[in-house]
């Protein structure tokens, strides 16, 4: 099962429709049950059984989530894998000590992969699908796989299989989420939160 | 949260306002009268009856002409945009987008610059859930104009039921049409809704068609109980 966390700034908003559903779909495509939580309500309880956990993106006017890190502070020490899109790669980037700042980005960018990766395993670059105000502006202790003219667009944790995507991949780059997945399955990672 | 919807009259954004009126407060429907019948970002078959189905569901509207000329159609929107917050006080949008970039970066550009919020509750729908959905609540659409192959004049006014939602879906998949027109290959329009109070009733129409394109033009219609 895959948990998708909905960082939306109230459980059950319209964002939920736009954010989250259209993830799950790519999720249950790909062979996975899934179950969906508002990151206000997540408990211990809700990773028994998760294979990998997706932090899903928000509305371009909603950062409600990044007053609320607490909510997230299992993301330090969980080794579940993550995959963070836009929002979620906000919240993964300031949980592991990088640095935000502003930048807009709104419809297709062009991505370029400057690292190698299992999910982005070769030197490529694709257009990808942009919503957000604000960026990662410093990784922390995060690898920079993929960067556009603007931002940094994809993060991966050195020793963990924690990744942040600035784009929605969930428009046009359901590979990325395919990847991901199939590294969940071929590693069958076991939940220790 | 005080939405607007974007409103073309067809099912995408009629759907649209119903799930914004599950989750939020939807105080008003903004129509964009396109004079251009190939622009990209506005539907224009019937959109003039957009007010008929604004009475119906008791919601006021906001509605703005604009000549169609590609990007400066954009500018109109905003002007209906300005509007629909001055007089309702909208502090959200809300479309009928399914796959179309196009369409959603530019309603996103403009609520950025507007501050406003931008909702697309059908943003990568399930295509055969939703339909399926759309005839289970009880949503009475018909075509109202096909641009493509193999849709032939016999579909100009028919109804979106079961028997034509089977015929579109195999139109999928033997001819690649999205099966909810999200590709421009048909257009519909809705004469009444879960959420409407009264439905509308044509009481004359007129189709046009040649080569895969065609148009069933609404000349009289009413609202009439249910």
């Amino acid at each position: 099962m895959i948990l998708l966390i909905d960082l939306c700034y109230r459980e059950g908003s319209l964002g939920f429709d736009e954010y989250v559903l259209p993830v799950a779909r790519i999720v249950e495509r790909s062979g996975f049950e899934t179950r969906s939580v508002h990151f206000h309500r997540v408990t211990v309880a809700d990773f028994a059984g998760a294979e990998a956990v997706i932090l899903c993106g928000t509305p371009l006017a909603d950062n409600a989530f990044l007053k609320e890190q607490e909510a997230f502070l299992w993301l330090k020490t969980s080794e579940i894998p993550v995959l963070g899109v836009c929002a979620g790669m906000e919240m993964v980037c300031k949980t592991f000590g990088g640095l935000l700042g502003p930048c807009t980005e709104i419809g297709m960018t062009e991505i370029r992969v400057i690292g190698r990766d299992l999910v982005f395993s070769e030197s490529l670059s694709f257009s990808a699908y942009e919503l957000h105000t604000l960026a990662c502006t410093y990784p922390g202790v995060l690898e920079v796989l993929a960067v556009s003219d603007c931002c940094i667009q994809v993060v991966k944790h050195p020793l963990r299989s924690v990744y942040g995507v600035m784009f929605h991949p969930e428009v046009r780059n359901e590979w990325v989420v395919e990847r991901f997945l199939s590294l969940v399955r071929k590693e069958r990672f076991s939940p220790r939160q | 949260m005080k939405l607007g919807v974007l409103c073309s009259g067809g099912k995408d954004s009629l759907f649209a306002c119903g799930r914004a009126m599950e989750k939020e407060e939807v105080v008003c429907l903004v129509a964009i009268r396109s004079e251009n019948e190939d622009s990209y970002m506005f539907h224009t078959p019937n959109v003039a009856l957009v007010a008929l189905q604004a009475g119906a569901a008791g919601l006021p509207l906001i509605e703005v002409k604009t000549v169609g000329v590609k990007e400066e159609e954009l500018l109109d929107l905003r002007d209906a945009l300005i509007l629909a917050r001055e007089q309702y006080g909208i502090e959200g949008v809300v479309t009928g987008a399914i796959l179309s970039v196009y369409q959603a970066s530019r309603v996103q550009r403009l609520c950025h610059e507007l501050g406003l919020w931008c909702f697309n509750p059908l943003w990568h729908t399930a295509q055969d859930e939703y339909m399926q959905e759309l005839i289970n609540k009880g949503f009475e659409v018909i075509i109202s104009g096909v641009f493509s192959a193999p849709f032939d004049e016999s579909w100009l006014g028919r109804r979106i039921d079961q028997a034509s939602l089977s015929s579109l879906k195999k139109y999928s998949e033997q001819y690649g049409i999205t099966l909810t027109g999200e590709g421009g290959e048909y257009e519909t329009f809705v004469l009444d809704a879960p959420f409407f109070k009264k439905r509308i009733e044509i009481q004359e129409a007129s189709s046009e068609y040649c080569n895969y394109r065609g148009f069933f033009r609404i000349t009289g219609a009413r609202l009439v109980e249910k």
